[in-house]
C-alpha cells in the first residue's frame, strides 16, 4: 500500500492541487478559507510523499505527457528542490492557518486565488529544470505578488506595489533577455544540457550579467533592494510574510541553480568575489538600516535585506571548500523562511491587536500577548544565530568556511552582523516589557493566529537539531557537486 | 535499552518541562505552579544525587544527540559536572521556597518562574555539557532566559539595565563563537578531554592558540564580570532579590566561572596553557580584579550594589586559583565554586529580607537591625565573616588552600592579594556588622510590613538560615569525606592533573 501511495505522480500533485484550490476559491468565495486550508495541507502531505519517494529512489525526475526534453516539460527534484518545495509547505501552512483569522469576511475571497496561486507558481519554479520554465513561473509569481501587495489599499501601499511592480518586471525582462542570448549561443534551455555545452564566450558573460541583473533585482541584493522595504513593510502581514519568505527566494533559487550548473564552474574568482563584496555590504547595510526603524514592519524588511546579504557571502567562500558554504546558504533560506514570515505574523498581531507597530509604544506586549511576543523572541534568536536554532547552524557553517580560508574580513563580517541584529531585535523585545505612555485601544486576537506565529517560529528553533539529516537530504542527486553532473 | 545513557537528558527535561508547564498556567493557579515547580526541583535533587553514587561507583553518564554533522550535542554527568549541577540544584530549591516569598501578591509570577526553572535548566545544562559547542548552546541559552527576570519589574530602569546586561552578554557570546569555531577548524573536536585536547595542534598555530583563548576566556570573563568586563553586574541589580541571589551564586556568574575552568583543564589543559604563557596574565588580571571590586564596595551606600562589586571580587578568586598552576590552589579556586555560592546567595536572601521586611535598601538605614531581626542578622553575619575568611567558615578554607597552593607554586605575590583583598572585605563588611548590632534602633523603619508572627515571614526566613549552616558546616566538616573539598580533590586527581 505504502509503495503504491510514494509512487504517485507527487510532484504533478503539487502544482495541480494548488492550480485548483485557486479556482475553487474563486469560484466559490464564501468557503474560500476552508478551501484554501484544505489545499495548502494536500500541498504539505505531497511534499511529504515527494520526500519519501526521493529518500528512496534518489532524485526525481519525470517528462510530462512523455516528451522530454528538449522538446517537453521536464519535471525535476533533487534534495535541495525538495528542500524548497517543504519551505513553501511548512510556511505557506502557517501563513494560511494565520491568513483565516486576519482577512475579513469581504477580503478573503480576494486573498486566497491569488495565494494558491503563488503556491502553485512557486512549486512549478523548485520543480523546473529548464530556464525558459524558470521565466514563466517567475513571471507568474511577480505579477500575483504584486497584486498582493496592493491589498492594502491605502496610497502608500499602491505606491509601494507600483514600484514593485516596475522591479519586478524588469527583473524579468532583464532575465528573459539572458536566457534569450542563452538559447541563442547554446541552443538549449535544459540546464542540463547547457552545463554540458556551455563555454567561456563574451555571449556567456553577457547572459551572465543580464541574468544576475535580472535576478538579484528581485532578490533584493544591495543595491538593488531599493523597492523591499516599503513594499514588504506596507503590505498586510501574511503577504509580507509570502513576500519575505517565499517570494525572494525564489528567484534566489534561480540564481543558485544557475551559478551551481551553467556559470560557477566557468567563473574564475571576480564575479564570485563580487557577490560577496555585495552580500557583506548588504549585511552591514541591511542591519544597520534595521536597527535605525522606529517603526517594526521596516525594522523586519530591512533585516530581509541584511539576510539576503548572508546568501550572497557564501558565494565568495564557496570557491574553496564547497560543500559547507552552500549548505550553509541552504539552511540560512530555510531557516530565514520560517523565521522571518513567523516575525512578520507577528507584527500582524501587534497592529491587529493595538492598532499601530511604533516600536517605542509596545506598551507590554509580552503581558497582553506573550505567545506572540515569545514566537517574536524565538524567531529572533534564529535570525540572530544564536544556539540552538537553524540559523545557527546556518552561521556555524559560514563561521568555519570563512576561518578555514582565513577570510579575516568575512569573519568580521559575520560578527558584526551578528551583533547588530541582536541590537535590533533586543530593542524591540525591550519595549515589549515596559509600559508606553500613550494609552491606546486593544482589540483581541483569535488564538490561532498568535499560534501560527509560535509554531513557525519554533520550526525555525527545531532546525537546529536536525541539521544532519536534513543536510544529507538536501545532498540527494549531489546538487553541490560543480559542473551539475545529474546521476 | 541503557538507562546511562538517558539520564544526563531527563536531568535537563526535569527542569524544562515544568518552565513550559508553568508557562500555560494561569496567573491565580498558585498552588498548582508551587507544585510543579517543587516537583521540578526534587527529581533534579533526585537525579543528581544517583549520579553523585554512580559516578563515585565508576559510572558513566553520557547522552549524546547528532547537532552538526560531524559534531555531537554532548551531556556527560563527570565529578566536576556533577559540583556544579549538585549546586544549582540545592540552591535552586532554596530559591524557589524564597522566591515563592518574595512575590506573594505580586504580577506575572508564572513567567516569573517559568523563566526561573529554565534558567536552571540552561545552569545544569552548562554543568553537563561534555564539549563546547554544547557549553556554547546552553550557555547563550542562560544568557537570554535571564533576561526576562532582570527587566521582570517593566520600569524604564529595568530596560535600561538589561539592555546593558545584554550588550555585554551578547558580545562576550559572539566572542566565545568566534573562538569555538576557530578551535574546531585546528583541532576537528571540541570535547572536553581531562588535561585538554589541543597537544596534536602544530606550533604552527600558536598564535591562532593564544587567540582562541583569549576569546573564549574573554567571552566567559563577561559573564564571570572580569574587569573590564564586569560593568553590567551592579546595573542588574534591578532584578528581584531571589533573581539577584540566583545570578550570583550559581546561574550566569558562575556559569562564566566555571566555563574559564572548563577552558584552562579541559580544553588547553593546565600545563599546556602554562607553556603558551597565557596563565599568568589571567592571575593577574583575577588579582586586579580581586582589589578593583573590593574597593569599589568600599564606596557603595547601596547595600545591594556593595554585595554586587563584592561578587565581582569574589567570584575572581576562583579564576586565580585555576591560573596559579598548581593543584592546591586548583582545589581552592574549585571549591570556591561551592563556598561563595552558598555564603553570597545568604548575604543576598538577607538583603531582600530586609528591603522587603523594613524598606531598607542602603546600608545607612541599617542601625540597630540586628536587634529587629536577629536571625536575618545571624545568618548575614556568618555570611559576611566566611566572605572575610575568618575560619571556620567555609570561606576560609578557599583562601587557605589558595594561600598554599599558591607558596607550592612560587607565586608569593599572591599571598599579598589575598591579605590586601581580605583587610578590603573586612572593611565593607564589619562596618555593616557594626551598625547592625551595635547602633541604636531608629523610631521607624523606612517602610514596614507586617510579614506574621516572626521577624517576617517563614519562607523568606528559613532559606537563609539553611545557606549560612552549610557555609558554615562546609568550613567545620572541610575534611569529612561527603564535603565539597574531598569531592573537588577527587576532581582534581581525576581530571585536572
Amino acid at each position: 500500500m505504502m509503495q503504491f501511495v510514494i509512487t504517485l505522480p507527487w510532484a504533478i500533485l503539487l502544482i495541480l492541487f494548488p492550480l485548483t484550490g485557486a479556482i475553487i476559491s474563486f469560484l466559490w468565495p464564501t468557503q474560500s478559507n476552508k478551501v484554501g486550508l484544505v489545499t495548502v495541507s494536500f500541498v504539505l502531505i505531497s511534499v511529504t510523499f515527494l520526500a519519501f519517494s526521493i529518500i528512496e529512489h534518489g532524485v526525481y525526475h519525470h517528462a510530462i505527457g512523455g516528451w522530454g526534453s528538449p522538446l517537453g516539460i521536464d519535471l525535476y527534484a533533487d534534495g535541495l528542490s525538495l528542500l524548497m518545495l517543504l519551505m513553501t509547505a511548512l510556511v505557506g501552512l502557517g501563513v494560511s492557518v494565520y491568513a483565516t483569522g486576519y482577512f475579513s469576511a469581504e477580503q478573503s475571497p480576494r486573498f486566497w486565488p491569488l495565494w494558491l496561486f503563488v503556491i502553485a507558481a512557486l512549486n512549478a519554479l523548485f520543480l523546473s529544470a529548464d530556464i525558459f520554465n524558470y521565466y514563466v513561473t517567475l513571471e507568474l509569481i511577480g505579477l500575483a505578488a504584486v497584486s498582493l501587495t496592493a491589498f492594502g489599499k491605502s496610497r502608500e501601499a499602491y505606491s509601494a506595489a507600483m514600484r514593485y511592480l516596475l522591479a519586478t518586471l524588469l527583473g524579468s525582462l532583464l532575465y528573459l533577455l539572458g536566457v534569450v542570448l542563452l538559447y541563442h549561443g547554446f541552443g538549449s534551455v535544459d540546464i542540463a544540457t547547457l552545463s554540458e555545452r556551455c563555454e567561456s564566450t563574451p555571449i556567456l558573460w553577457a547572459a551572465l550579467t543580464l541574468i544576475s541583473a535580472g535576478l538579484l533585482l528581485k532578490t533584493a541584493l544591495f543595491p538593488l533592494h531599493f523597492w523591499l522595504p516599503s513594499a514588504h513593510a506596507s503590505a498586510p502581514a501574511p503577504v509580507s510574510a509570502i513576500l519575505s519568505a517565499l517570494i525572494v527566494k525564489s528567484s534566489f533559487y534561480i540564481f543558485l541553480r544557475l551559478w551551481l550548473t551553467i556559470f560557477g564552474p566557468l567563473s574564475e574568482g571576480a564575479v564570485e568575489n563580487m557577490f560577496g563584496l555585495l552580500g557583506a555590504i548588504a549585511v552591514l547595510w541591511g542591519s544597520f538600516q534595521a536597527l535605525r526603524q522606529t517603526r517594526l514592519k521596516l525594522l523586519i524588511a530591512y533585516s530581509t535585506v541584511a539576510q539576503i546579504g548572508y546568501l550572497f557571502l557564501a558565494f565568495s567562500l564557496a570557491m574553496s571548500g564547497a560543500v559547507v558554504a552552500w549548505n550553509a546558504v541552504v539552511y540560512l533560506a530555510f531557516t530565514h523562511a520560517l523565521a522571518k514570515s513567523a516575525m512578520f505574523l507577528v507584527s500582524g498581531n501587534i497592529l491587529y491587536f493595538g492598532g499601530h507597530d511604533r516600536i517605542m509604544n509596545l506598551d507590554r506586549i509580552a503581558q497582553h500577548l506573550p505567545i506572540t511576543t515569545t514566537a517574536f523572541a524565538l524567531a529572533g534568536v534564529s535570525i540572530i544565530g544564536l544556539p540552538p536554532s537553524g540559523g545557527f547552524i546556518g552561521k556555524w557553517f559560514l563561521l568555519e568556511a570563512a576561518l578555514v580560508q582565513e577570510q579575516w574580513g568575512f569573519v568580521a563580517i559575520l560578527l558584526i552582523g551578528s551583533l547588530l541584529t541582536a541590537a535590533y531585535i533586543f530593542k524591540v523585545v525591550s519595549h515589549a516589557f515596559t509600559q508606553s505612555s500613550l494609552p491606546h485601544d486593544s482589540r483581541p486576537i483569535p488564538a490561532h493566529m498568535e499560534w501560527a506565529a509560535l509554531l513557525l517560529a519554533f520550526a525555525a528553533i527545531l532546525l537546529g537539531f536536525f541539521s544532519s539529516s536534513i543536510l544529507s537530504v538536501v545532498g540527494i542527486g549531489y546538487p553541490f557537486e560543480l559542473n551539475g553532473v545529474k546521476p | 535499552m541503557n538507562w546511562d545513557t538517558l539520564i544526563p537528558f531527563f536531568v535537563i527535561m526535569s527542569s524544562f518541562l515544568p518552565a513550559l508547564m508553568i508557562f500555560a498556567l494561569a496567573e491565580e493557579r498558585r498552588g498548582l505552579r508551587i507544585t510543579l515547580n517543587l516537583i521540578g526541583v526534587f527529581v533534579t535533587l533526585a537525579l543528581v544525587v544517583f549520579m553523585f553514587i554512580g559516578v563515585y561507583q565508576g559510572h558513566h553518564y553520557e547522552t549524546r544527540l547528532s547537532l552538526l554533522p560531524d559534531l555531537d550535542m554532548v551531556l556527560r554527568a563527570g565529578p566536576l559536572a556533577l559540583l556544579f549541577a549538585a549546586l544549582s540544584s540545592v540552591l535552586w530549591l532554596l530559591t524557589t521556597v524564597y522566591a515563592i516569598g518574595y512575590l506573594e501578591g505580586s504580577p506575572h509570577r508564572s513567567r516569573f518562574f517559568g523563566f526561573f526553572s529554565l534558567c536552571i535548566t540552561a545552569t545544569i545544562g552548562v554543568s553537563f555539557s561534555g564539549n563546547l559547542i554544547t557549553f556554547l548552546i546552553f550557555y547563550e541559552m542562560l544568557t537570554l532566559v535571564a533576561y526576562p527576570l532582570i527587566v521582570h519589574r517593566g520600569t524604564e530602569e529595568a530596560r535600561l539595565a538589561g539592555q546593558t546586561y545584554l550588550l555585554y552578554t551578547i558580545f562576550g557570546g559572539t566572542l566565545l563563537l568566534l573562538g569555538t569555531v576557530w578551535l574546531y577548524t585546528l583541532t576537528g573536536t571540541l570535547e572536553f578531554t581531562p588535561r585538554g585536547f589541543i597537544d596534536d595542534v602544530g606550533e604552527e598555530h600558536y598564535f591562532a592558540l593564544v587567540s582562541i583563548f583569549i576569546l573564549l576566556i574573554a567571552g566567559f570573563g563577561v559573564k564571570a564580570a572580569l574587569v573590564p568586563l564586569h560593568g553590567w553586574l551592579p546595573r542588574a541589580m534591578i532584578a528581584p532579590a531571589p533573581v539577584s541571589a540566583l545570578l550570583h551564586a550559581v546561574a550566569v556568574v558562575k556559569a562564566g566561572a566555571f566555563g574559564i575552568v572548563r577552558v584552562i583543564y579541559e580544553v588547553f589543559g593546565v600545563e599546556k596553557a602554562a607553556l603558551l604563557g597565557l596563565t599568568q596574565p589571567l592571575a593577574v588580571l583575577a588579582a586586579i580584579t580581586i582589589i578593583y571590586g573590593s574597593v569599589m564596595a568600599l564606596f557603595q551606600d547601596d547595600l545591594k550594589r556593595r554585595l554586587a562589586y563584592s561578587t565581582v571580587s569574589q567570584v575572581s578568586y576562583i579564576i586565580l586559583g585555576v591560573a596559579i598552576v598548581g593543584p592546591i590552589a586548583t582545589i581552592g579556586g574549585v571549591v570556591h565554586l561551592v563556598h561563595q555560592g552558598v555564603m553570597k546567595i545568604t548575604l543576598f536572601f538577607c538583603a531582600g529580607n530586609l528591603a522587603e521586611t523594613l524598606g531598607i535598601h542602603k546600608i545607612s538605614e541599617m542601625n540597630g537591625v540586628g536587634r529587629r531581626m536577629p536571625l536575618t542578622m545571624t545568618a548575614f553575619t556568618i555570611g559576611a565573616l566566611g566572605m572575610i575568611g575568618i575560619p571556620p567558615i567555609a570561606g576560609f578554607v578557599s583562601k587557605w588552600y589558595l594561600g598554599l597552593g599558591a607558596l607550592e607554586a612560587d607565586q608569593e605575590w599572591v599571598i599579598l592579594i589575598l591579605i590586601g583583598s581580605s583587610l578590603l572585605n573586612a572593611g565593607y563588611f564589619l562596618p555593616i556588622l557594626y551598625r547592625a548590632w551595635f547602633l541604636p534602633t531608629p523610631d521607624k523603619w523606612p517602610d514596614e510590613h507586617d510579614l506574621g508572627p516572626n521577624e517576617t515571614s517563614l519562607m523568606l526566613l528559613i532559606p537563609p538560615l539553611i545557606t549560612a549552616l552549610l557555609a558554615l558546616g562546609f568550613g567545620l566538616l572541610a575534611a569529612s569525606p561527603y564535603s565539597p573539598l574531598e569531592w573537588v580533590k577527587l576532581i582534581s586527581r581525576r581530571e585536572f592533573y
